[in-house]
């Protein structure tokens, strides 16, 4: 079948136009002729409001998504998102209140804040919260100027060394670079976790902190993790926790309590805000109370007569972006919350533990582990399979798709070759994984016996494997109806 | 067991046996033992209907723009939402996907992407656009970063003081661990002509934005020649409203144009999510931040689309990357294409004209009210009112009538005195309009 959906220029009429909107009930201005945009605007599409839709459905329908499949992208918990959730997110109250309107006016998501940062803060054992950071990436920025910052702060100014394990994800060490501190990357031991002689040796009076990632990713748990926040003092640095992988221990450790002095979450991961197609996300962080002075503002804080204002930590390193932060997700964040309490949130954490186990011991005879160990909420496993010829992990994820799954995450963390890195969270039943778990075999037995069958892969999803050199050496970035014809035409 | 976990007790009994251990505990034995299994002090449970009540009980205590009348912008604007975008938004496919890494399933989202790329260039003039940043904001502050990467060597930013405060303290907080100087906005009431006159061969890139924080609309041409002459760059930061009727960054040759992409119908948000909207030329393409999508083929010579030029980003490149930027703002990003496509080239010029011509109604009467001034210039849909009270006070009064009055200007701009920014979209009807001026009139 022929799915092609035209881009949407092509399926423009001058003329139309796809909204009802207010006539004008005011007397003309005189314009600013000098001002004026010179150009007719022609190349701007006009359909109507059924046209569009209609679209924007079909080529939605072009998508996977945790909706519709399992969706195992290992780092990035894909949890369902709470059906809830987009109902109270859009409540008048919050989705049409204006950011800068008086405090008084905003008492009802002021409150919401209030509660988010003091639950998020009971969850990791943290002080403080600044819910203002829009993604994870974010968060680590906001983590690691505040290292710079405190450092500064007490006249210790020769910090500039951020320690980041060889396994980190790669906003880790871009981060660092964008604080202007240098990355020493740290080497990981045999059973996966930081070298501790590696760390031992690096650490030095220029350690600004060491940003880990507890649950690692490679999904174990860094057990000697106490050991790791001590030496790092001891040294003078702090100890910045990567939240990605959060979803494996609500409940069953506090990151603030083990030694981390800051850490992000991705409510898009842990807390089920929805990841969007890439985001909106939200990243807020939390810290100790020697950090919190540097938090980036507005905060909410309680008044003594009971109503919640916003204030700027003193010695904050400034804003991250515009606002508040990303409002919306928050909400959804709080709804989960309360939805869950203790109780559930630790359930959370032990089904997406026991999911990605079961997953790991029910493969790991074909897929090679990256390490035997009891993994945490994820798995990284090989794509080498004994006695397959010429099959590489992206194979084995494209053929994955033709067995109505979405791969998991490939090729990360990057000292492991041919990683599969495989997180079905807490959503999955042990239908859906018992069916994974079967594809996966099935696969394996292709590998060594049809191999071309995965080299043709995927061949029931809207296109099949794209000729990625080709987009990067003819770019085409933006609609180019010779471009597009031709493509069309070489048909 | 929550309605969110599908595992049963003897299926759980099953799983644990098959791995080989006999309770869940076990699975945390790495986890240092006197840290293990923390109480969490949460309060308890809610059913739906409980959090439903809570929820709106919140709600309910926040003002919005069904109750109060709004004349607050400043950098958040009450714009029309067409009601078709969240229908688009509230399909699975697209909301509980994430970033396309498999384009042979992602083709949905890639293809949204593309077009808001297309969209945002045709409303821009401009040669690119990524796939957004977190919001206006940080994708100036982002252009800064890239400014310096295609500048190499130069120390020095400058900013005009026009550019919204919040957007100027992002960019020093972005700034602050790079050892570069950022200058040209200390002085209150500076102009962009002082700014310019501090570009020199140590400055990578000049900020400028129009209309500016405070409304008024500048005639840039010429400048980028300036700025260029010196090796340095232009950004011109847009309010993509205004774009239907006036002057694209690409007319005034700017290199970077970034732009708050929330008047595109994402709603106000009590602040967010909204979108950062970038776009430069296509010679810095492997400079920007971000992600990008291109066209190709697949093996049956399929148009498809797919994340391309991606040796910039951090999974690639780790510190060397272009910016530590992975989530984005994608789904925004698909409600500003949505909200693009439904308004059409008619729709963005009607749109930009209702806020123009309501704006100077609303200015004109308050101009003719005793004791009111407003500030001299071109704008657009804000501007600034010069008030014979506090405006605290102002908008103390204008509440108790359900109305929300304009940007209270002391604490950023004490200079100007009793100083209120006022926003009138195409929501502020003629009546509502009246209406403020008739309570303003009340003061003098
Ligand atoms: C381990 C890890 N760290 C950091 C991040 C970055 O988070 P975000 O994408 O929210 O910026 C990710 C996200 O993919 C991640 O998996």
């Amino acid at each position: 079948m022929d799915t092609y959906e035209p881009h949407i220029y092509e399926l423009s009429a001058l003329g139309k136009h796809g909204t009802n909107l207010p006539r004008l009930d005011v007397p003309e201005a005189a314009l600013p002729t000098a001002l004026l945009r010179q150009d007719g605007m022609n190349d701007f599409p006009e359909l109507t409001e059924p046209e569009v839709m209609r679209h924007y459905t079909r080529i939605s329908q072009r998508n996977a998504s945790p909706d519709t499949m399992m969706y195992p992208l290992g780092s990035c918990t894909m949890k369902a998102t709470p059906k809830l959730h987009e109902e109270v997110a859009r409540y008048a109250g919050f989705a049409a209140a204006h950011p800068l309107q008086d405090e008084s006016l905003s008492q009802g998501a002021l409150q919401l804040m209030y509660e988010l940062q003091d639950y998020l803060g009971e969850i990791s054992g943290f002080e403080a919260v600044s819910l203002q950071p829009a993604a994870g990436a974010q968060g680590e920025f906001t983590g690691i100027l505040a290292f710079r910052a405190y450092h500064l702060d007490r006249g210790d100014d020769d910090r500039t060394e951020v320690l980041v394990p060889n396994a980190a994800h790669g906003t880790n060490p871009a981060t660092a670079a964008m604080v202007g501190l240098k990355v020493v990357e740290l080497k990981s031991d045999a059973r996966g976790n930081v070298d501790m002689d590696d760390l031992r040796a690096k650490l030095s009076p220029r350690t600004a902190g060491l940003m880990l990632t507890n649950p690692n990713t490679l999904g174990l748990f860094e057990d000697q993790i106490v050991e790791i926040c001590q030496l790092v003092h001891d040294a003078g640095g702090l100890m910045y926790g990567d939240g990605a992988n959060f979803n494996a221990i609500l409940g069953i450790a506090k990151p603030g309590e083990l030694g981390f002095d800051f850490m992000h979450y991705n409510l898009h991961k842990t807390f089920t805000t929805p990841h969007g197609g890439g985001g909106p996300g939200s990243g807020a962080v939390g810290c100790t109370a020697e950090l919190a002075p540097f938090l980036p503002g507005p905060r909410v804080r309680q008044t003594a007569s009971g109503s919640y204002e916003l204030f700027t930590p003193e010695k904050s390193i400034g804003r991250m972006k515009a606002f508040h932060g990303n409002f919306a997700m928050l909400v959804r964040a709080w709804t989960y919350i309360r939805t869950l309490g203790a109780a559930g949130l630790r359930e959370v954490s032990e089904i997406a533990v026991l999911n990605a186990n079961y997953v790991r011991v029910k493969l790991k005879d074909l897929y090679p582990q990256a390490v035997d160990r009891i993994c945490m909420h994820e798995t990284v496993l090989k794509g080498q399979i004994a006695g397959a010829q010429g099959i590489r992990t992206l194979d084995i994820a494209k053929r994955l798709i033709d067995y109505g799954f979405h791969p998991p995450t490939v090729y990360f963390p990057l000292i492991v070759p041919e990683a599969l890195m495989i997180e079905p969270t807490e959503t999955e039943g042990k239908r859906t994984l018992d069916i994974f778990i079967q594809a996966m075999r099935d696969i394996a037995r292709e590998a060594v016996e049809t191999p071309d069958v995965l080299h043709d892969a995927p061949t029931t999803a809207p296109v099949r494997r794209l000729d990625e050199v080709r987009a990067a050496r003819q770019p085409i970035l933006r609609y180019n109806a010779a471009a597009f014809a031709q493509i069309l035409n070489e048909r | 067991m929550s309605h969110y976990i599908s595992i049963t007790a003897t299926e759980r009994a099953e799983m644990l046996k098959a791995i080989g251990i006999a309770s869940t505990d076990d699975m945390f034995v790495d986890v240092p033992e006197a840290w293990r299994f923390p109480a969490l002090d949460l309060p308890a449970p809610m059913s739906e209907p409980e959090l439903v009540r809570a929820l709106l009980e919140r709600s309910n205590k926040n003002a919005h723009v069904h109750t109060h009348s709004i004349f607050l912008g400043a950098g958040a604007y009450n714009h029309f939402v067409p009601t078709a975008i969240d229908q688009i938004l509230r399909r699975g496919e697209y909301y509980t996907s994430y970033t396309p890494y498999q384009p042979e399933i992602s083709q949905g989202t890639l293809q949204a992407i593309f077009e808001y790329q297309s969209m945002i260039c045709s409303l821009t003039g401009m040669e690119i656009a990524n796939a957004s940043h977190y919001d206006g904001a940080t994708a100036l502050a982002e252009a800064a970063i890239m400014a310096l990467n295609v500048t190499r060597n130069r120390r020095k930013i400058v900013v005009a003081r026009s550019v919204n405060p919040q957007y100027r303290a992002v960019l020093r907080t972005y700034l602050q661990g790079l050892d570069i100087e950022v200058v040209g906005d200390e002085t209150p009431g500076s102009s962009i002509d002082d700014a310019l006159a501090l570009v020199d061969k140590q400055t990578a890139l000049l900020i400028v934005q129009s209309p500016d924080f405070f409304g008024r609309m500048h005639d840039l041409r010429g400048l980028a020649d300036k700025v260029q002459a010196q090796g340095a760059l232009l950004c011109v930061h847009f309010d993509p409203i205004a774009l239907g009727l006036f002057q694209t960054p690409a007319e005034v040759g700017a290199d970077i144009a970034t732009a708050e992409g929330q008047p595109l119908g994402l709603g106000l948000n009590f602040g967010g999510p909204y979108l950062g909207i970038f776009t430069t030329r296509q010679k810095h393409v492997h400079k920007i931040a971000g992600r990008i999508v291109g066209v190709t083929k697949d093996v049956d010579g399929q148009l498809a689309y797919v994340l391309t030029l991606r040796a910039r980003e951090q999974d690639i490149r780790r510190e060397r990357a272009t910016s530590n930027i992975c989530t984005n703002q994608g789904l925004m990003a698909l409600a500003a294409t949505v909200y693009m496509s439904l308004m059409g080239r008619q729709g963005m010029r009607k749109v930009a004209e209702l806020c123009y011509h309501r704006a100077h109604y609303a200015a004109e009467a308050i101009a003719r009210l005793p004791g009111y001034q407003v500030e001299p210039g071109t704008f657009f849909k804000e501007f600034v009112v010069h008030c014979p009270r506090p405006v605290a006070e102002i908008n103390a009064a204008l509440r108790e009538h359900q109305m929300i009055g304009g940007y209270d200007l002391a604490e950023d701009e004490p200079t100007l005195g009793n100083a209120m920014l006022l926003a009138v979209t195409e929501m502020n009807s003629k009546a509502e309009i009246d209406r403020l001026v008739e309570l303003l009139g009340q003061f003098d």
